[in-house]
């Protein structure tokens, strides 16, 4: 009797999904529930079942254009719209635009007397009119199980669910029944064996006062899907469910590189900072800067044109902004500017997993390039290393397949060992930035390691990590034969190897004062002795001559005197006179 | 249509028929749900006719609904199980389910103390 004509059935092979358009869900299913085909919802009471099927029809009227009709044996319509108006849904106004029927199915079990036989056609009639009234493609069962609470025959009840099964399979209507979950059975009255193809379980877990929604696809039949247990929350948006466990390490790795908002932390990371999309891990001991490290990269995101989200487990937003600002980073202007938001939760406000699903969802919603949370560490108050590893490692996928570069702080405790206490996660971060506080000499200073920074060739020396009013400076530490030295130590240090670099400074400039000096003096003792030289050289040349014309005058008279005693013409006593410069010839053979 | 020796029980009418002036057919308004003519539906109207003949003659008014032609119906009695009888009057609203071929649960059902 149907006039709404459906599609044809699809191939036996492929399994047809619906999507729910509930966040998350249609995630873990891969696809939503089976199309056509009923879904089973169980929890106990309160675990979020009326919600989750409210929800999808809701959502398949306004996102799907799918309209649906939704039997509650529970409540009653004015109960159902007034429940979920907190929740933005407005049924009233589905109802109105004809997407939404909801049929209230009552029945006062006192009221009732049986007698004979009977069906539930009464049922089917009104399921099969709601449905044809507006050509609906959802259902919802909400809680069917309230049947045998009301009529007083199961066999008869049983008989009909397995009617009413194969009428919403012929009817091709995507169905989502809900059932009370029983005492360790899915169902309290076994609906499961009715529903062969889909049934999830939800779940309340309170656990060191702490509730934690869940939720687990039991059984899927003829798909893969997630088979771990999901969070999920309930909040004025509704339900999401968080498939935070990726389901591979497929993200991509960008090659663009981000400033960590420190001129000189960019230059021990090679120059360029981070690589965008990575993840950086800040530990410490208490108060050595690590949020005002995440403030700078806070900063510089912003400053570049990023949007930042900064989830904050131990201050206020107010307080951050006040604390911050004394080291000189204003961050309530990119707040104002909508550029950073903050989350601000005590950790032990929710469970674990809330946490995450909080985290997961802000950021679906802002969709920011840079995250900081601060610090991972409180996380142990609510959960023990093992869970809060599995979280961040979850909390990292997500984050690493959107490509947001986050950055976690740490804090570590004094006594334990820096390097084994850092809720093991350091093994998921691309980067590991290590604040300490050396003390020496009576006085705590911070020091700065990269410890790793995967991919980026980085500096291994410690820096002095000094809180100014302008933010965070980085200084080289004192390396030297005395060990590191930080502070004032290093400041000493320094002075002293000032003066002494001074002191050598002064002596090399008095030996080259001195070099010169001698240098001129040799040089005046040179020109002063050239000079005696020269006028000792000129008065022995002036002798010389003079020796000479005297020779010459003698020489001369010899000859005068050979010439006039009629001599023969030997050159005997010319000889003596040449080689000695002789005053008189000598007589004899000198040759 | 003579008056029926038969007490119609309202626990409050302690002191019994005479008095009942207003027209006598309304004071039992019995409503029979179906849902098309089904065998089932018709063995219902039917011992439902005999069951009042017996026991209710001439105070009862039998209006059957058929809810394949007026399935809007359905809703305002909150019907489920087919065939449904409600009472309807005398107050409160009673309704019993099935064929009404258990005659005694059915003067149970309706209130009726048989003989």
């Amino acid at each position: 009797m149907t006039t709404n004509s459906r599609r044809p059935r699809s191939k036996p092979t492929a399994l047809q999904k619906e999507r729910t358009g509930i966040p998350g869900f249609d995630e873990i299913t891969r696809g939503g529930v089976p199309k056509g085909r009923p879904t089973l919802i169980c929890g106990s009471a309160g675990a979020g079942k009326t919600l989750f099927a409210t929800e999808f029809l809701v959502r398949g009227a306004t996102q799907f254009n799918e309209p649906g009709v939704f039997i509650s044996f529970e409540e009653s319509d004015e109960e159902l719209a007034t429940n979920v108006a907190s929740l933005n849904f407005d049924l009233k106004e589905l109802i109105a635009e004809k997407k939404l029927v909801i049929d209230y199915v009552f029945i006062e079990r006192s009221e009732i007397e049986e007698t004979g036989e009977y069906d539930l056609e009464g049922l089917f009639l009104r399921l099969d009119h709601a449905v044809n009234s507006i050509g609906a493609q959802r259902i919802v069962l909400d809680t069917l199980e309230a049947l045998f609470s009301s009529l007083p025959n199961e066999a008869i009840i049983r008989a009909e669910l397995r009617r009413l099964f194969r009428w919403l399979k012929e009817k091709e209507l995507t169905a989502v029944i809900t059932c009370e979950r029983g005492n360790g059975t899915l169902t309290r009255y076994g609906i499961e064996e009715y529903v062969a193809d889909c049934v999830i379980l939800l779940d309340n877990r309170v656990e060191n006062q702490i509730s934690t929604r869940r939720m687990r696809i039991v059984k899927y039949r003829g798909t893969s899907h997630g088979t771990n247990e999901y969070p999920f929350f309930i909040d004025e948006k509704g339900f999401s469910v968080l498939p935070i466990t990726s389901l591979g390490l497929t993200h991509s790795a960008p090659t663009e590189r981000i400033s960590s908002g420190i001129e000189r932390l960019d230059t021990m990371l090679s120059g360029k900072g981070f690589y965008r999309g990575s993840s950086i891990l800040v530990s410490g001991t208490a108060g050595t800067g690590k949020s005002t490290l995440a403030a700078h990269f806070v900063e510089a995101a912003c400053s570049r044109g990023d949007r930042a989200q900064f989830f904050a487990f131990e201050e206020s937003q107010d307080q951050i902004i006040r604390n911050m600002r004394s080291v000189g980073i204003d961050l309530d202007k990119f707040v104002r500017k909508g550029s950073l938001k903050f989350h601000n939760a005590r950790p032990s406000a929710f469970g674990l997993e809330v946490h995450l699903a909080m985290i997961h969802k802000t950021i679906t919603e802002f969709n920011p390039n840079v995250v900081v949370i601060d610090p991972i560490t409180n996380f142990l108050a609510v959960g023990d290393a093992v869970e809060t590893k599995a979280m961040l490692t979850r909390l990292i996928d997500f984050l690493k397949l959107n490509q947001i570069t986050a950055m976690f702080t740490s804090l570590t405790s004094a006594q334990s060992e820096v390097e084994a206490s850092e809720v093991g996660v350091s093994s998921l971060m691309d980067a590991w930035l290590l604040v300490k506080n050396i003390e020496s000499n009576g006085e705590r200073n911070r020091g700065l390691y990269v410890l790793k920074a995967r991919g980026i060739a980085h500096s291994n020396q410690v820096r002095e990590f000094i809180l100014t009013d302008h933010g965070i400076e980085l200084i080289d530490a004192y390396i030297g034969s005395d060990g590191v030295l930080m502070g004032s130590a290093r400041a000493t240090q320094l002075a002293r190897e000032q003066a002494a670099e001074l002191d050598r400074q002064l002596a090399t400039a008095h030996k080259e004062r001195e070099l010169r000096r001698k240098q001129e003096l040799y040089e005046t003792q040179l020109v002063a002795l050239r000079g005696q030289y020269e006028s000792e050289r000129d008065a022995i040349l002036t002798e010389l001559d003079e020796e000479k014309k005297k020779l010459e005058g003698v020489a001369a008279q010899r000859r005068e005197m050979a010439r006039l005693r009629k001599a023969d013409n030997s050159d005997y006593g010319k000889v003596q006179i040449d080689e000695n410069g002789a005053k008189k010839a000598r007589k004899g053979t000198l040759r | 249509m003579t008056a029926t020796p038969r007490k119609p029980s309202r626990r409050a009418t302690n002191g019994r028929s005479p008095e009942v002036n207003d027209d006598e057919s309304s004071r039992w308004n019995l409503r029979l749900y179906v849902a098309g003519q089904t065998p089932r539906s018709i063995t219902a109207f039917k011992n439902l006719k005999d069951i009042c003949e017996e026991y209710l003659k001439g105070q009862y008014h039998i209006e059957v609904i058929d809810l394949m032609e007026n399935p809007t119906l359905a809703r305002g009695d909150q019907i489920l199980a087919i065939p449904t009888l409600v009472r309807k009057l005398p107050q409160p609203i009673r309704k019993i389910i099935g064929d009404l071929s258990n005659t005694e649960r059915v003067l149970v059902g309706l209130d009726i103390q048989p003989r």
